[in-house]
């Protein structure tokens, strides 16, 4: 690679030739301010439109300033980014952004994590002249069960447009209008539930201000606490304890997971469990239903489908039935844990402390906006009562928990309720990409073989690629197993199945990058991959410090089919633990 | 996409069809497809844009929002005698906005939209190049020119039928 020669403020040093200004720049420690720009290499994201020109430089020789993210570094090319010019240029560009963006910052969801605001006070922005000149846009808010959209707090950096188009070839999202109207938005301004939105959040995870955000359930959870009447019970997803400690200021990769059941207990729920409990029997009947059709496949059955594909992300069962309706019989019935948890607890043990369904209140806290949506489908309602009543996400569990003043770093450990808050290693490594495959491998493999599996661990399967393909020997059958983490990246891989190229037996599919750990609804990145990783590495530490690391080993999984299901796809797990699916394609209709 | 039910005649979308064909269903033509589709049809209204996305292999929203973004695109249906109004620097300077204003009281509809009737339709444009008439409008394709806010009500009854 050609090495070229620049100066940056007072620092000479090579860099490879196509460098930006901004990498350049930072490559001496000089941190331009940046608010539309947003690259993420590791997921294949760089997002530089230059078009809210607050990272603008002075390179000498140039009439005007340069926007550092969208500007190629040229040998002996110096660049000065904070001469008074410059930050002259940068106020005037701020305040141009900010006179026409609502001043109710106090009140506003996204107030203290907001690239916006915290520009405006890196900026030292303290009036803002013109704005009595600027037309306000007042656009209808769009409140989804899982999505909230208040676009008049759009700048246009564009950068939900990038994730939903790119990353997640979902197309729900692009810019409209002009001028002071200009927003992003699903065809025709239509509310983004009747667009073909998965829910996945990946918008919201990178939108630099309080136009995306998640719809805040905190206040059904406190009302629910409140009420004498009710017993509430809560169930917490893999993820959120790789990732809850970064809303109270630990590093990336602090596992929380006995402070954040401290917390929970703290906060007043009757029981603490775990959605790892049903991740194992996630397992029991997903594997199960795997073993099945790969058996029957074995056997030359010609009406099997293969590949099976997992279910447990509810962003990627909203994409498969708006993108590839015709292959809706392919995925596994298994619900997702969450469901399964939700199903479960107002069966069985709503049974157990002789509760009645209505006054038992689920709670789940997931990474994930999509598992909002999932939650009031029909087709997990009882007479009109949801298995899962409400589903915060990991950010609004640490609003509750410092609503409640308290801190979580100075919690004691403690361990989740009996018993749907046991669970193995291989339910925790859901959270990640690969993990669910991974989790199921690992008891397919002693089931079918019947031997006892010398390493626990996969490490074929790990791993941060989009697309990955690994095999495992089983007693002389290689399965072939695919992974893909991102929708654009599942979208290949049903590509592939449709035109009859793939040669996978089973593939997992999570929507959001690195998997759940990177889920709409965790602690915002502000685009750092890093955080992912380190989240991964969190969740696979959990994984190795547990005693029991399968699914069918799990002492309190053994029982619960003893004593109500029977055992994996009878009856009664089809009933409360499988579901189907429904074209949402849309139709031409012709008159 | 689930809740936009889209109802075309037949003919309709295999026109369409054509005119993405035409263009060899690349998604880079979109705005040919769309000047083309108008040109036909008159406006583009979202049954057209669903067809031509599907067609196109572009997202709707994509396609709605280039629709949106240029003012030369509509989701209107033009009225029988589309007024075009110059707000041209020109035409600007001798009063275009006030003669605007008395069209718009006049039929009672803004900017970009068409009267109940289907009858008249108003919209902007930049200079037609007869500055020297200024303020200039256009009603189909005849010109009238110095035209003052008092004259509207002339010039909209030679459409009265």
């Amino acid at each position: 690679m050609e090495k070229i020669k620049v100066k940056i403020d007072n620092h000479t040093l090579e860099v490879e030739k196509g460098t930006s200004i901004l990498n350049a720049a930072k490559a001496a420690g000089i941190y331009i301010p940046t608010l539309c720009h947003m690259e993420m290499k590791d997921i294949g994201i760089d997002h530089k439109p230059g078009g809210c020109r607050i990272c603008s430089v002075e390179v000498s020789g140039r009439r005007n300033l340069a926007p550092a993210c969208a500007t190629e570094t040229a040998d002996g090319m110096e660049v000065n980014t904070h001469s008074m010019r410059v930050i002259n240029a940068r106020r005037t560009i701020m305040e141009f952004i900010l006179s026409d963006h609502p001043k109710d910052c106090l009140i506003c969801p996204k107030s203290g994590d907001c690239d916006l605001q915290n520009m405006a006070i890196k900026l030292g922005i303290r009036q803002i002249p013109g704005q009595e000149f600027a037309a306000m846009s007042t656009y209808k808010t769009d409140e989804s069960p899982s999505i909230i959209r208040d676009l008049d707090k759009c700048i246009m950096c564009r950068r939900c447009e990038t994730m939903c188009n790119d990353l997640q070839t979902v197309g729900a999202l692009s810019a409209f209008n002009r001028g002071f109207m200009s927003a992003v938005g699903p065809a025709f301004q239509m509310d983004i539930e009747d667009s073909p939105c998965t829910f996945c959040g990946q918008c919201v995870a990178v939108c630099p201000t309080g136009a995306l955000t998640e719809h805040d359930h905190t206040r059904d959870v406190i009302n629910a606490l409140a009420n004498p009447k009710k017993t509430v019970i809560v169930q917490t997803a893999p993820a959120v304890r790789a990732a809850l400690g970064e809303e109270f200021g630990m590093p990336a990769g602090t596992l929380v997971t006995g402070q954040m059941v401290t917390a929970l207990r703290e906060l007043g729920f009757h029981y603490i469990f775990d959605t790892d409990f049903a991740a194992d029997l996630t397992i029991m009947e997903e594997g199960t239903e795997f073993l099945d059709r790969l058996t029957k496949f074995l056997n030359g059955d010609k009406e099997v489908k293969m590949p099976i594909l997992t279910s447990c992300c509810p962003a990627w069962v909203n994409f498969f039935e708006h993108n590839f309706p015709e292959m809706k019989d392919i995925p596994s019935t298994a619900r997702s844990p969450q469901q399964m948890f939700g199903s479960i607890a107002k069966t069985y043990f709503a049974d157990k402390i002789n509760v009645k369904r209505e006054d038992l209140v689920v709670v789940s806290i997931m990474p994930c906006l999509a598992k909002k949506y999932e939650a009031q489908r029909d087709e997990f309602k009882v007479n009109g009562n949801p298995d899962v009543d409400i589903v915060l996400s990991t950010r609004e569990l640490a609003r509750l928990i410092k609503q409640a003043n308290l801190n979580l770093a100075n919690l004691p450990e403690s361990d989740f309720d009996h018993p749907l808050g046991e669970s193995t290693g291989a339910a925790v490594i859901f959270g990640v990409t690969g993990g669910v495959i991974e989790a199921a491998t690992r008891t397919a493999y002693e089931i079918y073989t019947g031997k006892s599996l010398p390493r626990i661990s996969f490490d074929q399967l790990r791993g941060f690629e989009g697309i990955r393909a690994a095999s495992v020997d089983l007693n002389g059958f290689e399965l072939k197993i695919g992974i893909a983490h991102g929708l654009g990246n599942a979208r290949k891989l049903l590509e592939d199945i449709k035109a009859g190229r793939s040669e996978f037996h089973a593939i997992e599919i999570m929507s959001c990058p690195g998997g759940c750990i990177g889920g709409g609804g965790q602690p915002l990145h502000h685009n750092n991959t890093d955080i992912l990783k380190a989240r991964i590495q969190a969740i696979y530490s959990e994984d190795d410090k547990k005693v029991i690391r399968k699914s069918h080993e799990n002492p309190y999984i053994i029982k619960l089919y003893e004593e109500f299901l029977g055992k994996p796809l009878s009856h009664k797990s089809h009933e409360l633990l499988h579901t189907n699916y429904f074209d949402r394609s849309s139709k031409i209709e012709i008159s | 996409m689930s809740r936009i039910k889209v109802k075309l005649k037949e003919k309709d979308v295999l026109k369409l069809k054509e005119i993405c064909k035409e263009f060899n269903n690349e998604p880079g033509e979109l705005i040919n497809v769309l000047h083309r589709s108008q040109e036909h049809f008159g406006y583009l209204p979202a049954e057209i844009q669903e067809v031509v996305a599907q067609e196109l292999n572009i997202s709707l929203a994509k396609v709605y929002g280039v629709v949106t973004f240029y003012s030369f695109f509509t989701m209107v249906p033009k009225g029988k005698h589309p007024i075009s109004i110059c707000t041209g620097t020109a035409c600007y300077v001798r009063g275009a906005e006030n003669v605007l204003h008395e069209f718009k009281k006049q039929l009672k509809i803004e900017v970009g939209q068409t009267t109940g009737d289907g009858k008249f339709s108003l919209s902007c444009l930049r200079c037609v190049g007869a500055c020297g008439l200024a303020p200039v409008v256009m009603i189909g394709e005849k010109t009238y020119g110095r035209v003052s806010p008092d004259g509207v009500a002339d010039i909209l009854k030679e459409y009265a039928e």
